[in-house]
């Protein structure tokens, strides 16, 4: 009960911020809710149920597309995208899973990194319909989602707060479940949860799936979101991306792909204006948090503070 | 040009690919079979080996072989200390827990691919070959820089074989890497095999790059492939198993030249990058791990 | 965040006092100085500074740098001093719309300009249009003329690559060979060579007999030059990246002293590069695309002495300072002309402030005519108002004793085609 409180309390302060915040840092907070849905779902897999995967750009690259095709190719818009691109995320997680779900550990990391560079180049080499590496602009017509138009800041921001409340409680009842217990088992000790009686191959295959419905939905709003889908989402920096937000957020914490997702990508920001060598103070950050908040920051809080947190 | 000639070709260049990645990709595997840690920075130590080979070779007066000489021989050790100071100052203080330290070495990465921006800058720079002969084939020409480059590999690697098979230190290396607790309890200073091992690997990834930097160029991300590819080879070869790596170096350096013969240059690429994936999902302990 | 506010000389510290002062003056009713009227015109800078376009963003911003000096010690834009915020987009289209938006909501910019690569363009022209911001790009995509982006977008400053193409081919067709070859990167530009090339030696009775895309990643060459096909007359090749000068190198390796065909190149394969770099030496005598000829020509125009010396560029096309530094000349002058087209259109719209800035864009698109002179250092241009895009001549050079020489421009008309795109008739 604590729980759903404190994240009905955290859902508030992002409204209220949503309200307050100057134009340019209310977009950002946009692109950072959009990022922190596709982070929440990699923690999914990573942090709760131990999958180290190098292969999310392509569910993100998949949504992206699985939204953008539609648009450009049959005209489609709006509502229908959004779950067209969610579908592909859950549907090439899928298909990768079933063949890389047969390694473990760094081996799996590799194999779902090279599927995802095969992916990436797939979509360069089809640039006759992807545009490839130029991408992919997206018609204003094709970007009303349930009334809004997201064109506008205002609904662009609200939208993507609704999006992030729907993943954030979606991964709450996950965690929380009989299934959620199952994940945290399939981390701590492989070979005693099959001993119980759970197949860790359909366990990681579930999780997987749901992680890239997750990157889908994701990948697809960002492209519906800002009218803009490109190969460059679909490389090897955008499977690093959602684990560090999680690692610097806490891995294995509900909240804490947001608030890595935040800290980076406004530390970038901020750091871009000093220096054009701002990537430097991100890898000071990353050294200097894991080597005095190895939990990541929520990790940390929780340990000392509110052992609580989910 | 027909059939031939051509496999000739895609066969010497997939050969000198396949030399500088099982440079580069040993060293990884070292660090990976004794230490038990993923090394995302191992590309940015053969960017910076990269890097100081440029300057020195800049900075040295007379024939390119001069230049390129002193690079070789003070560059390695160079990098290696750089590596031996990470090991000791981040990654002992992270008891080698891989997920912490695959987080600090992307870090690292960041951090040395941005002091190579802001002090080597932002352009493509060459070094001159140490010397400039040129094979003319009936059907093509090529580099014979190139063929050394392989041959200097192969010396280089058989240098490695004998230092872990034949020394004290290759000794003290392999047993660390079998029982780290008991070596320790026969006495062995674990922290200083881990030092010395991470910046051997280091070390080997900025001869690969001394070596390589003449028939390429230096750029501050060019890191970024060669770590990809010697990840998978590394993977592939089965970990911390030399001579696995150095077969794994081979098929995959020459199923790429022979692949890209048949496709467009993409499709070639992506018809490699799955078939070395599904020999992992098929034979996830690689070629010569032991099973799991 | 860099700012530049050069040339005026006390401009700046009377900028800042004069904002003190303002500041003062707005609550005390004060004496209010001459610059607290005239409020700085601030321009966008969306500069590659990192990432794969770094070499070009040095240029870039060194070019831009130096037209601004030039007009605000000619009194600014419309009596306004003129300021540029430069920032980094890491040339990545995700950054980039992010950085203009930062351009302008957070510093409050009038418009934006300057980027390059396309699809960084692509990536950020959609929040451009968003935000009703002027965007003026210097990058030389097909993506404006084609109709891809929006009424916000415009490329005034330099000929896109479609028309610089279509101009090429009655030349090589005509001077080098009938059946070509192509090496292009698997990207951006790439496809609008592939696609526009091909059909424009075609319309010559040439061929193009094979294409090879190099993917992006890709850093070592010599096994593709294998799919070459025999018949090649001409290699066509343009290529961008830290892998270019490999490139080139490589194909002097595999041609050696052998036969070889006819080589033409866009000079992107080389810019920033010295013609004259050991390994090199086998272009000797090849041809090149070039839109602004690096080493001065013997028949320059009056204005191309003032720009180089401006910009600081000496008659080879490096660096003044550093002789080794060569410069991206046949694309930084886009940053140069485009800022003297924002002059223009400024003071003949009477821009004011934000609230002006349809009233800018339909004076942009009422231009036609941009004759040569220092404004315009490559070239006369004409600009199509209904498609956003400027045409100008293009250059070919011969590379000769490892310099390039100039051999022949191409008018103006060369480089037409039909329109793609009225974006006069779509809504603001």
């Amino acid at each position: 009960m604590k729980g759903w409180l404190f994240h009905l309390a955290v859902l508030g302060v992002l409204a209220v911020l949503a309200v307050i915040l100057p134009a340019y840092h209310a977009n950002n907070l946009a692109r950072v809710l959009v990022l922190a849905v596709f982070a929440t779902g990699y923690n999914l897999a990573f942090g709760y149920t131990g999958m180290l995967s190098l292969g999310h750009a392509l569910f993100f690259g998949a949504g992206m597309f699985g939204a953008a095709l539609p648009v450009t190719l049959w005209g489609w818009g709006g509502l229908p995208v959004l779950g067209t691109g969610m579908l592909a995320g859950g549907v090439v997680a899928a298909a990768v899973g079933v063949l890389a779900l047969r390694t473990k550990g760094v081996s799996f990391m590799i194999v779902t990194l090279m599927f995802a560079q095969a992916g990436y180049l797939t979509l360069i080499y089809c640039n006759a319909v992807t545009g490839g590496d130029q991408g992919l602009v997206l018609p204003g017509a094709a970007r009303q989602v349930l009334g809004l138009d997201l064109t506008q800041d205002g609904s662009r921001l609200w939208l993507a707060l609704g999006i992030y409340a729907a993943a954030l409680a979606g991964a709450l009842g996950l965690v929380g479940s009989r299934f959620g217990r199952v994940m945290l088992a399939m981390r701590e000790n492989e070979e005693r949860s099959r001993m119980l009686g759970y197949d860790p191959y359909t366990v990681k295959l579930k999780v997987l799936v749901i992680s890239g419905l997750y990157a889908g939905l994701a990948g697809a709003a960002y492209g519906v979101f800002f009218g803009y889908a490109g190969a460059g989402f679909a490389t090897v920096q955008y499977s690093i991306l959602p684990m560090l937000y999680s690692l610097l957020g806490g891995a294995g914490t509900a909240l804490g792909p947001l608030i890595g997702a935040a800290v980076m990508f406004w530390l970038i920001d901020f750091a871009s204006g000093l220096t054009n060598a701002y990537l430097m103070l991100v890898g000071v950050v990353l050294i200097v948090v894991v080597l005095f908040a190895p939990r990541g920051i929520l990790g940390y809080v929780r340990e000392r503070w509110l052992p609580w947190l989910p | 040009m027909s059939f031939g000639p051509f496999l000739l070709l895609a066969l010497m260049e997939g050969l000198v690919s396949a030399a500088v990645l099982a440079l580069m990709a040993s060293g990884l595997s070292l660090v990976f079979g004794v230490m038990r840690v993923v090394n995302v920075a191992h590309g940015a130590f053969f960017m910076t080996g990269a890097v100081l080979a440029w300057f020195v070779a800049g900075h040295v007066p007379g024939p390119p072989v001069v230049g390129w000489l002193v690079a070789l021989i003070i560059v390695p050790p160079l990098v290696g200390l750089l590596a031996a100071a990470v090991d000791v100052l981040v990654l002992k203080r992270l008891e080698y827990e891989p997920e912490a330290v695959i987080v600090a070495t992307i870090g690292l990465l960041y951090i040395l691919e941005q002091v190579a921006l802001l002090s080597f800058g932002p352009d493509a720079r060459p070094v001159a070959a140490p010397f400039s002969l040129r094979l003319q084939l009936p059907w093509f020409g090529y580099s014979g820089y190139k063929l050394f480059v392989v041959a200097a590999a192969g010396a280089v690697l058989l240098a490695v074989w004998l230092v872990m098979t034949r020394t004290r230190f290759g000794l003290v290396m392999r047993a660390t890497q079998v029982d780290r607790v008991t070596a320790r309890a026969f006495g062995i200073n674990v922290d200083r095999v881990y030092a010395g091992t991470f910046g051997l690997g280091a070390a080997l990834a900025a001869v690969a790059a001394v070596l390589v930097v003449p028939t390429t160029q230096v750029h501050y991300l060019m890191g970024g492939d060669p770590l990809l590819l010697s990840f998978i080879t590394v993977i592939i070869g089965g970990l911390g198993s030399l001579r696995g790596t150095l077969v794994a170096a081979l098929i995959i350096g020459l199923s790429d030249g022979v692949i890209s013969m048949f496709w467009a240059p993409t499709l070639s690429k992506i018809i490699a990058t799955l078939l070395v994936a599904l020999v992992l999902v098929f034979r996830p302990q690689g070629l010569f791990g032991a099973k799991a | 965040m860099k700012t530049t506010l050069t040339g005026i000389a006390p401009s700046r510290r009377a900028v800042l006092t004069g904002m003190g002062a303002g500041l003062i003056a707005g609550s005390a009713g004060l004496v209010r100085p001459v610059w607290a009227q005239a409020a700085p015109l601030k321009l966008g800078f969306q500069l590659h500074a990192t990432g794969i376009g770094a070499s070009y963003g040095r240029w870039y911003q060194r070019t831009a740098d130096a037209a601004l000096k030039k007009i605000n010690e000619a009194g600014g834009i419309g009596g306004r001093p003129v300021e540029i915020v430069y920032e980094d987009d890491g040339t990545d289209p995700a950054r980039g719309a992010e950085v203009v938006d930062k351009l302008n909501s957070q510093h409050g910019c009038d418009l934006i300009f300057g980027t390059l690569f396309s699809h960084v363009v692509m990536g950020s022209a959609p929040r451009a249009g968003e935000l009703k911001v002027p965007y003026l790009v210097c990058s030389e995509g097909y993506h404006v003329a084609s109709g891809a982006l929006n009424r916000w977008t415009l490329q005034p400053g330099i000929t896109d690559v479609r028309s610089q193409i279509s101009s090429m081919a009655p030349w090589v067709a005509g001077n080098l060979g009938k059946k070509v070859t192509m090496f292009f990167p698997d990207y951006a530009f790439g496809y609008d060579h592939r696609d526009f090339f091909t059909k424009a030696i075609e319309a010559q009775g040439g061929q193009v007999v094979a294409q090879i895309a190099i993917p992006p990643t890709e850093t070592s060459y010599t096994r593709y030059f294998a799919q070459i096909p025999a018949e090649t007359e001409v290699l066509y090749h343009v290529m961008v990246g830290p892998g270019v000068l490999t490139f080139v190198k490589e194909l002097g390796e595999f041609y050696g002293s052998g036969a070889k065909p006819q080589l033409f190149g866009f000079i992107d394969s080389l810019e920033a590069v010295d013609t004259a770099t050991p390994g090199l030496e086998f272009l000797e005598g090849s041809h090149f695309w070039e839109a602004h000829p690096r080493v001065k020509p013997a028949d320059a125009g009056a204005a191309e002495g003032d720009y180089r010396a401006a910009v600081g560029v000496d008659d080879n096309g490096a660096s003044v300072a550093d002789a080794k530094d060569v410069a991206t000349y046949s694309h930084m002058f886009s940053a140069w002309e485009t800022l003297h087209f924002i002059k223009q259109t400024v003071e003949a719209s009477g821009y004011a402030g934000v609230a002006d800035r349809q009233k800018l864009v339909e004076a942009m698109e009422a231009v036609t005519d941009l004759p040569y002179g220092i404004e315009r250092p490559q070239g006369a241009k004409v600009f199509n108002g209904k498609t956003h895009q400027a045409f100008g001549s293009q250059n070919i050079s011969k590379v000769e004793g490892g310099k390039l020489v100039k051999v022949h421009t191409t008018t103006i008309d060369e480089g037409k085609y039909d329109d793609g795109v009225d974006y006069t008739t779509m809504s603001f």
